[in-house]
């Protein structure tokens, strides 16, 4: 088992033909990721990298049966592009995309309540379940099936979790990136959840960030429903106040969201905190040794 | 991004939300002319910056003659303002708003904004107006009023009522709030704004309901994506950091701190913990950096020049997670800047991820002062050790 993506997992690609898209379709596909084909407006008919381009999310899914959907279009039309996979059917929707115009996505949000999909990011490195399916810009190679869930609001600190926890030999079960942006779909709560009931997992890492109060809610989730060891880091605490620091959600703001509130929120429910992500493997680890 | 008190006043003119009447100055002679205009004997001169605090900073004045208005306007023209909100060098004062001076009755506060963890517009108003908000909600939170609004149907009359009726407003002036929220929650969707607050709204002896301060922050990724052209001209580079623009420029993601320890990271968040990690073992970063994840050679370089050009900078520290940037790559780009930028100070390399053992080949056959870290807390104590030499 693992959350969210698995071997079954039937991925088109919207944006499929762009200079991102088609990169990362690459990388996807030699990892082993079913990719069924893609969404290029104007495009429907052709072949992309031996696989089929469709005008609409419709004609996707009623002629390749796709379940996931993998963001790459232009943050001014990312909106339009996540309703339409909600529109169409689409029941995992990832989106890449950084950028978007947060109007468009407190509207986005309030229309996702109609259908059941669930979004990832947008803003985000993507969702890996090691070995068989990657939807997103990570580099598969530092992953490795195994027991550990990863949840994190950052790209580049996940793959430090991923490389500590498959060099400690703990491995992943599935890493999700909910993304780094004020507005997003799955939160850190929702994968929490996902996780504690997932079989294959047996401990949760999560990486925060400063700005809003998501840690602080995740915190007070933990406390009363989450019996699996989780380790937990945030970035930022020494950013200064006010700045945004590269993502948008990184902004701490009146007092509220700073590093040290998190760090004390999350001690207080029994999460083993790390003040330097270089410690989140070996911290992981002593829960699984003796 | 911010705009100035003016530049948000003549929006709001435009959205049909109630302002002073005023004139922006950018010399003597446009203060007096403006003083003019708007007749009456008293007026206020405010200093036009983008940071909080300006009254206590002596950035907002009474006048009442001419002769004070041009005293005032002169004491604040061609300086540099400095709040408890800015930077100690403080922010250039190119233009003061002229306006009109008025007999205030009571003072209120009005904000919109984005409320992350209901994912909705948030209205907050308070009867106490002209007190710093966040102090307010710490220590009097029954004093705030907020309501929330669906996208899907948009703000309804019933909230302006119910904040108009909570702080206490009468007769024809609830209607005025009703219709004041309704314009500022069309001017905040349609402008594609990240905050609105008016502290304070004042009720005037003639019982008119006025902004009579506005300050609003712009989503930059609106901004961005081009489709606030009239916004994006308003941006006053004066007000902002010259190392900060230029790396936007090169696509970076730039920010000056005060240490001495220079960083280049690729992520937002590792950036943020590599800053974390220097201060954890006793030193201090001199900027956060994010050279993105399609980092070039060229923008790597680029980023060696930004940090460099801070005198001080007394140690660089490089972490790279390549992911789909691969090591070799980024170690070539730095082995360019290192040669072309002629770097003076120590460097220390973290290196990790895609390609990894040939990019730690390049540094090493390089031949260049460049310091090999095996992880990032090996990294950091290096760094943290070269800057306090």
């Amino acid at each position: 088992m693992s959350i969210l993506v698995d071997k079954g997992t039937k991925v088109i690609v919207q944006g499929f033909t762009g200079r991102q898209g088609t990169f990362h379709a690459e990388q996807c596909i030699s990892y082993g990721t079913q990719i069924v084909g893609g969404v290029t407006p104007g495009r429907g008919g052709e072949y992309h990298l031996d696989r089929p381009v469709f005008n609409t999310v419709n004609d996707a899914v009623a002629s390749v049966h796709a379940d996931a959907s993998m963001i790459y279009v232009p943050a001014v039309y990312a909106a339009d592009a996540i309703l339409e996979a909600a529109e169409g059917g689409i029941r995992v929707i990832i989106c890449i995309t950084e950028g978007i115009p947060v109007q468009d996505m407190l509207r986005v949000k309030a229309a996702l309540a109609y259908y059941d999909a669930t979004l990832i990011g947008p803003n985000c490195p993507g969702v890996i379940t090691p070995g068989e399916c990657k939807i997103g810009i990570m580099p598969g190679h530092i992953h490795k099936s195994g027991s550990i869930g990863i949840v994190s609001r950052s790209g580049t600190l996940t793959y430090e979790a991923v490389k500590q926890t498959t060099d400690v030999g703990l491995g992943q079960s599935t890493c999700v990136g909910i993304g780094g942006d004020p507005i997003q779909g799955l939160s850190f709560i929702d994968v929490l959840r996902q996780f504690e009931q997932d079989r294959q997992t047996k401990g949760i890492v999560m990486v925060g960030e400063i700005g809003g109060t998501s840690e602080e809610e995740a915190a007070e989730f933990i406390e009363s429903n989450v019996r699996k060891p989780v380790v937990a880091y945030i970035a930022g605490v020494t950013a200064p106040p006010g700045k945004r620091m590269g993502h948008a959600g990184a902004i701490i703001s009146g007092g509220k969201g700073t590093a040290k509130d998190k760090f004390s929120a999350l001690a207080k429910a029994g999460v083993a905190t790390v003040r330097s992500p270089a410690e989140i493997g070996s911290t992981m680890n002593e829960f699984f040794v003796g | 991004m911010n705009l100035h008190e003016f530049q948000a006043k003549h929006l709001f003119s435009r959205f049909g939300i109630p302002i002073p009447r005023g004139y922006v100055a950018r010399s003597v002679a446009e203060a007096r002319k403006a003083a003019e205009q708007l007749g009456g004997e008293r007026w206020i001169v405010k200093a036009q910056v983008h940071a909080g605090g300006r009254g206590k900073a002596g950035g907002v004045r009474l006048a009442g003659s001419l002769e004070e208005l041009t005293r005032h306007t002169e004491s604040m023209l061609g300086t540099r303002l400095v709040t408890a909100q800015s930077s100690a060098e403080g922010l250039p004062v190119n233009a003061v708003l002229i306006e009109e001076g008025l007999d205030i009755a009571r003072e209120l506060y009005l904000s919109v904004l984005v409320d992350r963890v209901t994912k909705r517009i948030l209205f907050m108003a308070s009867i106490a107006g002209g007190m710093d908000i966040e102090e307010l909600a710490a220590h009097h939170p029954e004093q705030i009023l907020s309501v929330r609004v669906n996208p899907v149907v948009g703000l309804q009359p019933y909230q302006g009522r119910q904040l108009a009726f909570g702080m206490g407003l009468e007769g024809k002036r609830v209607g005025e709030l009703v219709k004041m929220m309704s314009n500022l929650y069309r001017c905040f969707t349609e402008r594609d704004l990240s905050l609105i607050e008016i502290n304070p709204l004042i009720l005037t002896a003639q019982s008119e309901l006025l902004a009579l301060d506005a300050k609003i922050n712009v989503d930059d990724n609106a901004v961005a994506v081009g489709r606030q052209p009239e916004i994006a001209d308003m941006r006053d580079l004066s007000q902002e950091d010259e190392a900060e623009i230029h790396a936007a420029q090169h696509g970076l993601s730039y920010i000056t701190l005060g240490g001495n320890i220079g960083c280049m990271v690729n992520g937002a968040g590792l950036a943020m913990a590599t800053m974390d990690v220097i201060k954890l073992y006793g030193g201090e970063p001199a900027n956060f950096l994010d050279v993105g994840g399609g980092a070039s050679t060229e923008r790597v370089t680029e980023a060696f020049k930004l940090i460099c050009s801070s005198p001080n900078v007394k140690a660089i520290l490089i972490n790279i997670f390549g992911g789909i940037v691969r090591c070799d790559m980024i170690a070539e780009g730095i082995i360019n800047a290192v040669k072309e930028v002629g770097v003076s100070v120590p460097v220390i390399v973290r290196l990790e991820g895609t390609n990894v053992e040939r990019g730690k080949e390049l540094l090493a056959e390089s031949e260049l002062d460049i310091i090999a870290a095996g992880n990032l807390t090996d990294g950091a104590q290096r760094a943290v050790a070269a800057a306090a030499r």
